[in-house]
């Protein structure tokens, strides 16, 4: 069990989509640090774009699986339809229980569940969103000493989910579009 | 909030004094349940603790509440489709039907399948038993009553498996809820059987159990498969849900996976 890896976390929902898939395009395939999605997705709809989309990307993306060991150079989606969480072992596990926040997968829980293993090896980004979902899960990981970034409310298409996160002082930094994808290649 | 520390503590003091061994759930799902029951009842470690040693009963409801209960009718309409076109035709064949739905929660699941059966002609030759660790739920899945709201959005799913009946005809409406009705209730079985205690108790040819192979860690699901290997007669059907399979199961050589997105898997050897 290695000590000090780092992790990466990506949530939003509605109008946080696009900006995520756009900002995932930049990221080369040896990117280091893990990347977790977790964006709500309906599903009742058809969701296997990570099989669709896999080759706009240069990074490997997937669908996050139950007990899988979590690798860098990866992007981990969360499935529709379940809670992503993260075992004290540094893997994937993935829960049906109740919605949080109306959602499910809910930022909350990833970011929560990810705060308590990688403490202070967390970098979360919240993205534009409709719902209040991720805000707390964002402060659970400033209060573990990780990195917490907020996506400008005014570049955001839909401001309620980052200024939910602002409101209760969540963020360590709050960015423009272009500036998280700045702030995510000095990461690399 | 538990810790993981302390959450070792309470799955070692639930072995030491019931003789209940959990230690092969999944620990960060386990935790945000068992933070749960803490933060409703309003307990700290130590009150939690000393329920669990002292409290008579509490047992009783603790592990209920610790278990995740959360089921839909017709859940993924596509794998009822694989159902019907994929099992079906091959189910026909027997005289007598034997189904197992392990880890049923309040029943959603069974009475889906048995309305599958009825709508292809099966029902009358089948058997289907249902059973989770929860004796809470068992109990309202003998019940059969569910929410006019939930069998609305259910009907829906009921539509897409492509069903030839309206959902209604299967339930019948009393104010707010809905009770399924009992000609689709002589075919079934609800009890209780622990997965990780119970062994062997029939012989099916189906068995689904899905979604609650997640909640458990890799070796205890090894050991789950054994007792589904166990249990399925030969080129006998196991269902798993959409985000499980046996890839990392030792035996999965016996198994040929004859669905990949709905993770259906025959027995071959």
């Amino acid at each position: 069990m290695k000590k000090g890896k780092k992790i990466l976390l990506l949530g939003g929902s509605a109008g946080g989509f696009g900006v995520i898939l756009n900002l995932l395009k930049t990221i080369p395939k040896d990117f280091p640090i893990p990347i977790l999605v977790i964006v709500h997705r309906n599903p009742k709809f058809e969701s296997n774009f990570e099989s669709v989309l896999k080759n706009t990307f240069a990074i490997p993306i997937k669908s996050a699986e139950d007990k899988e060991t979590i690798e860098g150079g990866k992007v981990y989606f969360a499935p529709p339809g379940y809670h992503l969480l993260i075992e004290p072992d540094f893997k994937l596990a993935l829960d049906n229980s109740e919605p949080v926040q109306f959602s499910r997968p809910s930022i909350d829980v990833t970011m929560e569940s990810a705060s308590e293993i990688y403490k202070e090896n967390c970098i979360a980004i919240l993205f534009s969103g409709a719902n209040q979902d991720g805000a707390k899960g964002l402060l659970a990981i400033k209060n573990n000493g990780g990195i917490c970034v907020v996506q400008h409310p005014d570049s955001a298409e839909v401001a309620t989910m980052p200024q939910a996160a602002i409101d209760i002082n969540a963020q360590h930094h709050i960015y423009t579009t272009e500036e998280i994808v700045k702030y995510i290649h000095q990461l690399n | 909030m538990l810790n993981f520390t302390e959450l070792d503590e309470i799955i070692e003091i639930i072995k030491n004094f019931h003789d209940l061994d959990i230690s092969g759930y999944s620990k960060a799902s386990l935790k945000r349940r068992i933070t749960r029951i803490m933060d409703i009842n309003k307990l700290d470690l130590v009150g939690l603790k000393s329920n669990l040693i002292n409290q008579e009963g509490f047992l009783n409801y603790f592990i209920p509440e610790m278990t995740v209960n959360v089921t839909e009718m017709f859940r993924d309409p596509e794998f009822y489709i694989a159902l019907k076109t994929k099992l079906f035709p091959y189910l026909e064949t027997y005289p007598h039907i034997k189904i197992w739905s392990a880890g049923c929660s309040t029943g959603e699941e069974v009475y889906s399948l048995a309305i599958l059966l009825k709508e292809s002609k099966l029902l009358s030759r089948s058997f289907i038993y249902g059973t989770d660790i929860n004796h809470l739920v068992i109990e309202k899945a003998k019940q059969g009553i569910y929410s006019l709201t939930k069998l609305k959005e259910y009907s829906e799913n009921f539509i897409k498996t492509k069903a030839e009946h309206s959902l209604s005809e299967y339930y019948t409406a009393m104010y707010d809820a809905a009770t399924i009705q009992n000609d689709l209730k002589k075919h079934l079985l609800f009890s209780i059987h622990n997965l990780i205690t119970d062994g062997v108790f029939n012989e099916f040819q189906v068995i689904t159990c899905r979604n609650v192979l997640i909640y458990f860690d890799i070796t205890l699901q090894e050991k789950v498969f054994d007792l589904f290997y166990d249990s399925l007669c030969k080129l006998g059907f196991l269902c798993l849900g959409s985000k499980e399979s046996l890839i990392n199961y030792k035996r999965a050589h016996l198994f040929k996976l004859i669905d990949k997105k709905n993770n259906i898997y025959q027995k071959i050897a």
